[in-house]
């Protein structure tokens, strides 16, 4: 063996001298890591969203709607059995012991005036659990309690839309509003929830007592759901089962008969939601690795095409009395320190992407250290076996067939 | 008592391209003694270049001994040929075969970085010391494409030089040159041999053998005739008579 810093040396120079080479093979590393890792990050990205969504839907929730949720089935003569009642919601409260939280949902559409002007929205009547339900927050101001509820009090808690359009400079907390003519008095903000992915504006509503929901503003005998949190996360088959068993109780359901109500629950949401994801990260994670192996084959290619010349020079390096293992290490050298290169390079500008993309243009996007590992090792590895394997073919010469090779 | 320097015994090489056998050599015996200058004539294809090879340890024979020095290579291993090339052999081609974009110094540089010997302190200081003898120190610094044919055979010898090998082995060193560089390229071969370097050089022309000691004719991979040169002429005299260019110039302008 020559001394490593001769052999260094010589590799450096090498690559020097061939500028163009070597960018253009650094250049095919680059792309290849980085477009990977932002690729791959761009789908971690989207699933992370999905989750963070998901999970601020609620808290282990549940939720029961009126209605068979078979399309066949024997149709009922009595339209009260398909329907739900706040007394359902109260059963539930009583005699469920998985479940730690119920609230009735009455929902009606609202015409709203108050403030600068007038707007139309949704308004919900709910308990005053709804907001641990659902793991909201308040902004400023309290929410209705218990006896808001008996009193069926014309109390209103507002989401930051309503309070955009109807007090964008004034502190809403006390001010009137009148809903659909009732007037009523703001006592809570609800906490920003911001752009949410289902494509709702989730801060544009209301929310009154469940009560007063249910005989001021609509028909005043049936509601439209009932949201309920399982104690925990492993308690959410339970508390379903639960949920079904007391519905079916206070419907009168003879066992056979079929429910007259649909469950749905968080974790049903997760599934559906994460099978989506599959496919789109199966789909980002296809481009990647088309884009990595594109990548590779440009690696190849600018390394097979300068063979002709390398050999040519193996040849004179071989004849002036360089064994083939100088020639060995020289070029896996210049092989490994390109590739190293341009690898580095490469995971510099995925996290350079990735911060723009992720605060410019506001997208999640998530670095994955395994993925990074994967791009930079085959990005590298392509650059080293391209770049030593034509080498090792031509140092395997006589060094007269390499002078000669064309 | 002759010291022979290189001995081939019944050497062959053949070529197998497909199902045809191309026999370059045939069987060929010659023996060059310490401080020869032997120019190896012959028809083109009648296998002086791979004759060279053989002797410059570039390649390998089919059959038959090479010695080295008296010393049998068969049994060399590829390392212990590229020691050979390395320490005892500098070899001249007809195209040069100069690294593209690396100045001449560096060129003449490559054989003392594969030094293993640790004989040269000072590298560089080597090279330029070859470049000088061939008469190039002034261009030092130029890249083979900035250099005429002649600068770049002569680069080409100061490279074969540098090691202080006792053999040059040069294939048509003048093949790509006029006739006034050729003569004076041939003048820095008997300038070496002077100095006890045995000199094997293959030539087309009658005119470069007349500057050996000793002419060997080969024809279908076999020496053919082998003589000594009597009459032997001295390129660098021969240099000193020539025109120069400049003259040359004058002479054409006469005529008209
Ligand atoms: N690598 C090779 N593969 C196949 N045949 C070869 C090879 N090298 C040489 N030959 C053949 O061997 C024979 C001798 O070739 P060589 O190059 O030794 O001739 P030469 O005397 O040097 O000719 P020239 O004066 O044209 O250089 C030729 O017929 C040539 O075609
Ligand atoms: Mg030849």
């Amino acid at each position: 063996m020559l001394w490593p810093k001769r052999l260094l040396r010589v590799a450096l120079k090498g690559l020097i001298k061939n500028r163009m080479r070597s960018l253009l093979t650094t250049l095919g590393v680059i792309i290849g890591v980085a477009s990977v890792i932002v690729m791959v990050g761009i789908g971690a990205g989207a699933q992370a969203d999905i989750e963070t969504q998901i999970s601020s839907l609620g808290t282990n929730m549940l939720m029961a709607f009126p209605g068979a949720s078979r399309h066949g089935g024997v149709s009922r003569g009595a339209g009260s059995y398909n329907k739900m009642t706040l007394d359902d919601a109260e059963a539930i409260r009583e005699r469920a012991e998985y479940i730690s939280a119920v609230s009735g949902v009455v929902r009606s559409g609202a015409q709203v005036i108050g403030g600068t002007g007038d707007w139309s929205t949704g308004v919900m009547g709910v308990s005053p659990e709804y907001l641990e339900i659902r793991a909201w927050g308040l902004e400023e101001g309290k929410f209705f309690d218990e006896r808001d509820i008996r009193s069926r009090a014309k109390v209103a808690v507002v989401g930051a839309t309503i309070v955009d359009e109807l007090f964008p400079n004034e502190d809403p907390i006390g001010q009137k509003i009148r809903i659909n003519k009732t007037p009523f008095r703001i006592v809570g903000v609800l906490e920003e929830k911001g752009a949410s992915g289902f494509g709702r504006d989730e801060d544009d509503t209301i929310l009154v007592p469940v009560t007063t929901g249910l005989y001021r503003l609509s028909g005043g005998k049936y509601i439209n759901m009932i949201f309920v949190s399982a104690r925990s996360l492993e308690d959410s088959e339970a508390a379903e089962e639960e949920l079904r068993e007391i519905l079916r109780q206070e419907h009168r359901l003879n066992p056979g008969e079929e429910d007259d109500f649909r469950i749905h629950s968080q974790a049903e949401f997760i599934e559906m939601a994460t099978e989506t994801q599959e496919v789109m990260t199966l789909l980002l994670g296809a481009v990647a690795a088309v884009s990595l192996i594109v990548g590779g084959i440009g690696i190849m290619n600018i390394m097979l095409v300068s063979v002709t010349e390398r050999t040519r020079e193996i040849g004179i390096r071989l004849a002036v009395g360089a064994r083939s293992s100088d020639i060995l290490v020289q070029f896996l050298t210049e092989s490994v320190v390109l590739s190293l290169l341009g690898g580095t390079i490469g995971v510099l500008l995925a996290y350079i992407l990735t911060t723009v993309l992720n605060d410019a243009v506001g997208m999640t996007t998530i670095i994955q250290p395994g993925v990074v590992a994967i791009a930079f090792g085959f990005a590298a590895a392509i650059g080293v076996f391209f770049g030593y394997y034509p080498a090792r073919k031509a140092a395997m010469l006589n060094p007269i067939d390499a002078l000669r090779y064309e | 008592m002759m010291e022979r320097v290189i001995e081939t015994r019944k050497v062959t090489k053949h070529y197998l391209m497909g199902d045809l056998c191309v026999k370059a050599l045939r069987g060929v015996d010659l023996t060059v003694n310490r401080g020869e200058f032997v120019a190896i004539m012959g028809a083109s294809g009648s296998g002086k270049s791979t004759l060279l090879n053989v002797i410059g340890c570039l390649d390998r024979p089919t059959s038959g001994q090479y010695l080295l020095d008296g010393v049998d290579t068969s049994g060399f291993s590829r390392d212990q040929y590229a020691e050979v090339r390395n320490q005892r052999i500098g070899f001249v081609f007809q195209t040069f075969n100069l690294l593209p974009r690396t100045t001449a110094l560096d060129n003449v540089e490559l054989p003392l970085f594969y030094d293993r010997t640790g004989k040269f302190n000072d590298p560089r200081a080597a090279a330029v010391e070859s470049l000088e003898r061939v008469g190039l120190g002034d261009r030092m610094h130029h890249d083979p494409s900035e250099l005429s044919g002649g600068q770049r055979q002569r680069v080409a010898m100061a490279r074969a030089l540098v090691n202080n090998p006792s053999i040059i082995l040069a294939d048509e060193p003048t093949g790509n040159l006029d006739s006034r560089t050729s003569v004076d390229v041939l003048s820095v071969f008997q300038e070496l041999n002077e100095q006890g370097i045995t000199v094997l050089l293959v030539t087309h022309e009658t005119d470069i053998a007349q500057y050996a000691k000793r002419i060997v004719v080969m024809r279908d991979g076999l020496i053919v005739s082998d003589r000594q040169v009597w009459d032997r002429r001295s390129a660098a005299q021969d240099l000193e008579a020539m025109p120069s260019h400049d003259e040359m110039v004058e002479l054409v302008a006469e005529g008209e």
